[in-house]
């Protein structure tokens, strides 16, 4: 099986840090603007839970998950 | 039930349990989660009760949040019929992009993850100096007044650079704001003394700036001063209300829950999501968000025109029985991080991260300390806040 891959897209990004909390070794966010940051654009099989978690809860639907 | 939930004449706001949603709200839930709602100006709109639905309007910025063009759900209250609806420059809730972008990217770095984290050991020094001063006090304590009210107010005060002693300024203001009963003259001189309070604190820090959030907001150069005192106001008084009840309430949901209680103390590591899902139980937002349709728009098969309103029941949602199988059970172990208790879309709270470290310091220190915390009266004598903005409690009389 091919890894996830994770995209997001910054610009409409709102900064609410739901992926940060929820899945804390793929995103972070800037230290300027708040922003979400991808630490690891393809989470490794355990991350997996929570990266969906993650792309079902931003309030903004920025995250998507590519195979 | 035969008879189709007649539409409601404004939000229902009547409890039968200081939990669950008014019943009025969950009936119509199960039978039309998009319904229509007469509003008390006679307007014909909406009320939202479903959490999909809720989500798929919170999410669409054609309905709009914009401050003027909004009606109020019941008759009294922060919108209703002649308070003043000028939005002032720079309040950013009220809003619609690219105003609302501008003002919130501001800010939105001040409130990551992370940044919150770094705040860990301010919070935990005025949470345990308030139960210090709690545990040398008499008993019964009321935890609105000793506790729950003043560690979220301390905070935000630290945080944003405001004295301390002006609390009694703030925090009566804001009680005065978010009461329904106040008469429309009493919420606009709330108003504009908490505005010309902020205007004066702006121009403090503007003479001598110290290391705290105004004080960047105003270096930052980015804002006039009347922008400055809006969102100095809107962080000030979304910051320790909606806390104070979260933490006052959720001490009572506790109590009244003995297995989900001991199950926490048991396992301090269920915190984060002892957290959530009381935010997703208790819901203390329970009028709006409301928003405006700006164009025609089909929702759950409905056609929602241009100019209607919407108002989202949050309790109602975050009761929904498809996205939280029996929400009635306050459960520690369920994943709720779903909930709508702090919006969704682009309005999402920006304070939501320090309010989650705020409670998971707030529960988790209070239970530490008082190993044998219990209601000091009759659970049915606790007087609940129907009657305010913010849902909650008044006074939480415990003994330990
Ligand atoms: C448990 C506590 C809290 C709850 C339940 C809560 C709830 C909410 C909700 C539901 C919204 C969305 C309103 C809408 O969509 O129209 C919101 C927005 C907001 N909240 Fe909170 N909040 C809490 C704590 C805080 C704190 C501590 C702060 C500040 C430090 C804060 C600042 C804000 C601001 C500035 C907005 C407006 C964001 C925007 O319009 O982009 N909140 N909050
Ligand atoms: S959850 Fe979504 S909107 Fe929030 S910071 Fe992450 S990507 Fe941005």
């Amino acid at each position: 099986m091919s890894p996830v891959r994770v995209a997001v897209d910054r610009e409409r990004c709102c900064a609410a840090g739901m992926c940060a909390l929820v899945a804390p070794a793929t995103f972070s966010q800037d230290d300027e603007d708040g922003r979400v940051v991808v630490l690891e654009d393809r989470p490794p099989e355990g991350e997996r839970a929570s990266v969906a978690e993650a792309a079902a809860i931003c309030p903004c639907g920025v995250i998507s998950l590519l195979e | 039930m035969t008879d189709a939930t007649p539409v409601p004449q404004g939000l229902p706001m009547e409890r039968q349990c200081p939990f669950s949603p008014p019943r009025g709200l969950v009936e119509l839930r199960d039978q039309r989660p998009v319904s229509r709602m007469t509003y008390p100006d006679g307007h014909e709109g909406w009320l939202v009760t479903g959490h999909a639905q809720a989500r798929e309007v919170l999410a669409n910025p054609r309905f709009s949040s914009r401050g003027d063009l909004a009606r109020a759900p019941i008759p009294t209250g922060p919108m209703a019929e002649g308070t003043r609806r000028f939005i002032p420059r720079g309040a950013l809730t009220r809003m619609d992009p690219p105003e609302h972008t501008r003002y919130r990217r501001l800010l939105t770095g001040e409130f990551t993850v992370r940044r919150m984290r770094l705040l860990e050991p301010m919070i935990q020094g005025i949470v345990d100096h308030q139960l210090d001063l709690m545990a040398g006090g008499d008993q019964p304590a009321d935890l609105v007044a000793d506790f729950a009210l003043p560690v979220p107010s301390l905070v935000i005060c630290a945080l944003l650079g405001v004295p301390t002693t002006d609390r009694p300024l703030f925090e009566r203001e804001t009680r005065t704001l978010f009461s329904l009963d106040t008469p429309v003259e009493d919420r606009n001189d709330a108003l504009r003394s908490l505005g010309a309070y902020l205007g004066r604190l702006v121009a403090d820090k503007r003479a001598n700036p110290e290391d705290d959030l105004l004080s960047d907001l105003v270096a930052g150069g980015q804002l006039d001063d009347e922008e400055l005192a809006t969102m100095g106001m809107v962080l000030l008084v979304a910051g320790h209300e909606t806390t104070a009840n979260m933490l006052a309430h959720g001490v009572f949901a506790l109590l009244r829950h003995p297995d989900q209680l001991a199950l926490l103390r048991s396992d301090p590591a269920l915190l984060p999501n002892a957290v959530e899902e009381l935010l997703r139980y208790l819901s203390v937002i329970h009028v709006g968000p409301i928003r405006t349709a700006l164009d025609d728009i089909e929702l759950n098969g409905q056609l929602i025109r241009a100019g209607d309103s919407v108002t989202v029941s949050v309790p109602a949602a975050n009761w929904d029985p498809t996205r939280f199988p029996e929400p009635d059970r306050l459960d520690i172990t369920r994943r709720s991080t779903s909930h709508l208790a702090f919006g969704h879309g682009i309005h999402q709270c920006l304070g939501q991260q320090l309010a989650r470290v705020e409670m998971r310091i707030g529960f988790g220190s209070l239970l530490g300390r008082f190993p044998g915390l219990r209601l000091a009266v009759e659970p049915d004598a606790v007087p609940l806040r129907s009657d305010m903005g913010i849902y909650g409690v008044h006074q939480l009389p415990v003994a330990w």
